[in-house]
């Protein structure tokens, strides 16, 4: 099956007639940036196809396994060589589409990727449980298409192929949450649609707008035009950062646009929020990056919009707000969604800094967070596989009979708290770090305060699970299979890892932080 | 005097990792308690042989070092042994045998429940102790407080009622917003204002800061190192009362509340330096909050009947004593307050074991319940009455040295009214327990004649050899003051960086 998409890959590969390519002997290391998108789209179009679940699975997994592969490459070639730039079908950049990779985007990708691979193991119980036969290479299909998006969100380097890829990952999620088994799925992922859809409008006439300035659509381009374009007529490009900030703000679920996400996550399949947990909203935090700092940020000075106050001011109150939220919720699947959201609220802090230590604080959290809340999500979807509900009030006890699974919540929870030696720490030392750089001393304290927040909300799991006496319901359960219970063992010793080595996380997003910061005006 | 003979790194990985060894092999032997008890005992004996055959080493002027994972630029996990941190292993792995000791008599007599889980966390504790005590940073130190607040969670609720599980809470609560609330911002803002977290003897923070942010920064360290209980953040430790009574001795003379006090003395050496904080002014003003301090909560103890929670308010007024020191701010003091860790550890532990014979053997609490126990417990009271004059500052007694050395200090810094607070104290420490010895041996027993001679019973064996063990250590320390004080002098002038 990998021989087929091998060739597929290089039949898409020799259509290319590239002049630098076809010099080099070894073809299918120059297409790596179209490779990580074109390789899970076309696999979601053969996986459709395929009669049995157990199949479309199997097929989702050998193409998850090869993505991080092919990412890891790519990232690998953009740390020793620099920035790549791909253009699309031979045709050059500004008039073709560029995939243009550094370092930010290739750990992004990376990122995704690796979620994919080491989530999907899990999902073959998860989606057996809750999906019905028929309908599971359907989802298997959404999945990829989903990944593909994302993955082409990251890749590309022009405005309007975002919009396209948006589109592609934001309808794959509409039917991966339609196809969780609670009604109230259908309505979660309606919602969902309308919203994201405002969101990519917004997006698509903010890019609009700036096309009509710039005449172009290649975001280097647009960034080199917009400087000059400035200064004879700003109005239409104010507006068009505006909308292209709400719309992505929309999409990254900033507080107060946040509305879709937490019932979209609470009752979507298991495997789908934590697929969706861990990167969708994480790809939307780099657009914003990409947007504010190598496009605007190059071509005006970014103080010419409030956007920093804007971002810093709701970040803060995401964070505070959001962890609050979660603190009342019962069930475990909405507290851990609107946990994320006040964890969003980080990395648009570090965002909103826009200083080195606090956009790597907010790149890392990207990463960290993903690794904390894919791990959460997991643990959340095995008790729900267990037990039928996820509602704390029913959960009693479980920790004696959930031993393995309580124990890496607990330390994924240490992690969303923030505790040292877990990954969660890291992110929020340099945010620390970052905040008092720009002189925002009170950020510091609003930094640890919410963390506390996160301590109740988390030790109200870790009370119920471990220091109530067992409710009978629950008398039954057990740790998982082990095809659920080692992906989420990994993410857990992940979490301790990069808590404690940051070679892979903080130093890369620190070179992503600078390569942001080099190009501002 | 070297018991083990081995290079300082190797016996310094020991001692990190033995208590943790002890943790993992004493779970092995839950069907079995008296060999469980046996891994906990020899675990002690281990740790403190490696850690008394480290002693050498240092008093020689060397600095062993260990370590140095770096988990980001300036962050780094790393230990490093310098005089505080071997006095501060050296109390926490000998008490730990006698505490040990002690505690099977005391889990046994009471029979309680998840007794491996208590000798497991107990380790543990013990292990985040020593880690703390050889730091070679902020951030290491940082760590391994947290992972004390976390692993002795779970000894506070260890009774699982209602009760413990609010107290419990409590204990948790504050110690982790303070940590985390004010602590790590503190943290932070060092690492921002000085590129770096390492202890250094010249103060890493020195020359680098002034005026109000200073004294702001002051206050995040002294509050945020909650563990310390200075007024107002002292009332988690007598919320932490309910736990058994091994438990409330690791915390108030073995572990916890010394961690904090160990933490104060470093930050103020270490980070600030003294010269600098004293040239600057900055610790007036927390020379005042820990005089406070000291004298409320003496009066707080005076108030209270029940035997535990005056003890309790007792160790926050003691621990003030070293906070009073640290913000003093000269060698002498420092001095003095690390000496007051070992004295008044060994002071209080006493009294916790005497208070928990009494609920073992007799099932009393309250203070008032206490007329006559003295006949029925002679060896207990006997006990009691020493621990009571080493914690109030008399001669024969170890407790008198720390708080002549810390008034010499006050002096030496200009603050004479340190030295009326001090002497002040000392009186309230009469007033809150000598009436407890006098009503123990005065008093006649509840319901007998006068002249009657009542039975004696005694707590366990175990429970009397650890007691008898900490009351004869308040004589012994007085007369080994000077080695104690020759190791701490060293903080200032002796060893290089070895």
């Amino acid at each position: 099956m990998s021989l087929l998409i091998a060739a597929a890959a290089a039949g898409a590969g020799n259509a290319v007639p590239l002049a630098a390519a076809a010099s080099k002997p070894f073809v299918l290391l120059d297409h790596l940036p179209v490779l990580q998108v074109v390789i899970p789209l076309l696999a979601a179009t053969l996986c459709a196809l395929l009669p049995r679940g157990i199949y479309a699975w199997a097929f989702t997994l050998i193409v998850s396994w090869t993505l991080p592969i092919t990412a890891a490459a790519l990232l690998w070639r953009v740390l020793s060589e620099g920035t790549i730039s791909y253009p699309l079908g031979g045709w050059l950049p500004p008039i073709g589409i560029e995939y243009r990779i550094d370092a930010l985007n290739a750990f992004v990708m990376l990122l995704v990727s690796g979620i994919g691979a080491v989530a999907l193991p899990y999902a073959r119980v998860s989606v057996d449980h809750e999906i019905e036969q028929r309908q599971q290479p359907w989802f298997y299909a959404s999945y990829l298409l989903c990944i593909g998006g994302l993955l082409g969100i990251a890749a590309t380097g022009d405005a309007f192929n975002i919009f396209v890829f948006l589109e592609i990952s934001s309808l794959a999620t509409y039917v991966m949450i339609a196809m969780g088994n609670d009604r109230r799925a259908l309505l979660a992922a309606y919602q969902y649609l309308i919203l994201g859809t405002v969101g990519a409008t917004l997006y698509v006439i903010g890019v609009g707008l700036l096309y009509n300035v710039t005449g172009t659509l290649n975001l280097a381009d647009m960034a080199q035009r917009l400087g000059p374009a400035f200064d004879e007529s700003n109005r239409p490009i104010l507006a068009g950062i505006a909308f292209v900030f709400v719309g992505v703000a929309l999409k990254l679920a900033l507080f107060p646009m946040h509305v879709w996400l937490p019932n979209a996550y609470a009752f979507a399949p298991s495997f789908a929020t934590v697929f969706l947990s861990a990167t969708a909203t994480k790809v939307a935090v780099y657009l914003l990056l990409r947007m504010m700092f190598t496009v605007f940020g190059a071509a005006i000075a970014l103080d010419s919009l409030p956007l920093a106050q804007v971002l810093l001011i709701l970040s803060l109150i995401a964070m505070f707000v959001c962890s609050f939220l979660a603190v009342f919720e019962d069930s475990i699947e909405r507290m851990l969604a609107y946990s994320s959201l006040a964890q969003i609220g980080y990395m648009t802090l570090g965002v909103s800094l826009a200083n080195e230590p606090g956009l790597t604080g907010g790149i890392v959290h990207l990463f960290n967070h993903a690794l904390i809340k894919a791990a959460l999500f997991m643990a959340a979807g095995i008790i729900f596989f267990r037990l039928g509900t996820s509602r704390l009030s029913q959960l009693a006890g479980i920790g004696q009979r959930m031993p393995l699974t309580m124990a890496a919540f607990v330390v994924a929870g240490l992690g969303i708290i923030g505790v040292p030696g877990t990954a969660g720490f890291i992110s929020k030392w340099y945010l620390a770090i970052g905040a008092v750089e720009g002189g925002q001393w009170p950020v510091v304290f609003l930094i640890m305060a919410s963390s506390l927040i996160a301590l109740i909300y988390i030790g109200k799991v870790v009370e119920v699970a471990y220091f109530r006496d067992l409710d009978p319901r629950c008398d039954k359960a057990s740790d998982p299979p082990a095809s659920m219970m080692v992906p989420l063992l990994v993410l857990t010793a992940m979490i301790v890892f990069f808590g404690l080595d940051t070679t892979w996380s903080a130093d890369i997003a620190e070179r992503a932080a600078r390569g942001l910061l080099t190009g501002l005006k | 005097m070297t018991l083990i003979d081995a290079p300082a790194a190797t016996l310094m990985l020991a001692a990190l990792l033995i208590p943790a060894a002890g943790a993992l092999l004493i779970p092995l032997f839950h069907r079995a308690p008296n060999l469980r008890e046996g891994v906990t005992i020899i675990t002690a004996i281990a740790l403190f042989a490696v850690v008394l055959s480290l002693l050498p080493t240092v008093l020689d002027g060397n600095r062993p070092g260990m370590g140095g994972f770096q988990v980001l630029e300036g962050l780094t996990i790393a230990f490093k042994i310098e005089p505080l941190g071997m006095l501060f292993a050296l109390v926490a792995s000998s008490l730990w045998i006698i505490n040990s000791i002690y505690s099977i008599g005391y889990m046994r007599g009471n029979g309680e429940i998840r007794q491996t889980q208590f000798y497991v966390c107990f380790a543990v504790s013990i292990a985040a102790t020593i880690a703390l005590a050889f730091s070679a940073n902020l951030f290491t130190l940082f760590i391994f407080y947290e992972v004390l607040t976390l692993s002795t969670y779970p000894l506070v609720t260890h009774k699982g009622s209602k009760e413990a599980k609010t107290g419990g809470r409590i204990y948790l609560m504050i110690l982790l917003f303070t940590s985390i609330g004010l602590l790590l911002p503190a943290l932070v803002a060092t690492y921002a204002i000085a590129g770096t977290l390492d202890f250094r003897p010249e103060g890493i923070l020195s020359g680098k800061i002034y005026g109000p942010p200073l004294y702001l920064l002051l206050a995040l360290f002294a509050f945020g190192i909650g563990k310390a209980a200075l007024m107002p953040i002292h009332f988690w430790l007598p919320s932490a009362m309910v736990a058994p009574t091994p438990v409330s001795a690791l915390l108030h003379a073995v572990a916890v509340v010394k961690a904090g006090a160990f933490t104060m003395l470093k930050v103020v050496t270490y980070i600030f330096g003294l010269d600098f904080l004293t040239e600057a002014d900055a610790n007036t003003w927390l020379v005042y909050v820990a005089s406070a301090s000291l004298v409320l909560a003496s009066v707080v103890a005076i108030a209270q009947d029940n035997l535990k929670a005056r003890l309790a308010y007792s160790t926050v007024g003691q621990l003030a004593y070293i906070v009073l020191a640290a913000a003093l701010a000269t060698s002498t003091s420092i001095v003095g307050g690390g000496m007051h860790i070992v004295m008044h550890a060994a002071g209080k532990i006493t009294l916790f074991f005497c208070a928990g014979a009494i609920y073992v053997a007799a099932h009393k609490t309250e203070i008032s319940e206490l007329d006559g126990i003295g006949r029925v417990m002679p060896v207990t009271m006997a006990a009691f009455l020493i621990g009571s004059l080493s914690i109030i500052g008399l001669p024969p007694f170890g407790g008198l040295w720390s708080k002549w050395l810390i008034g010499i200090g006050a002096l030496d810094a200009g603050h004479q009214i340190a030295v009326v607070v001090l002497m002040l104290s000392s009186l309230f420490n009469v007033a809150y327990l000598l009436p407890i010895v006098i009503r123990g041996f005065m008093f006649a027993p509840p319901g007998t004649k006068p002249g009657e001679t009542v039975a004696i019973k005694e707590a366990p064996l175990p429970c009397l050899i650890a007691l008898s063990l900490t009351a004869l250590s308040c004589i012994v320390l007085f007369f080994t003051a000077g080695p104690i004080e020759t190791l701490l002098r060293m903080v200032f002038t002796g060893g290089g960086n070895g």
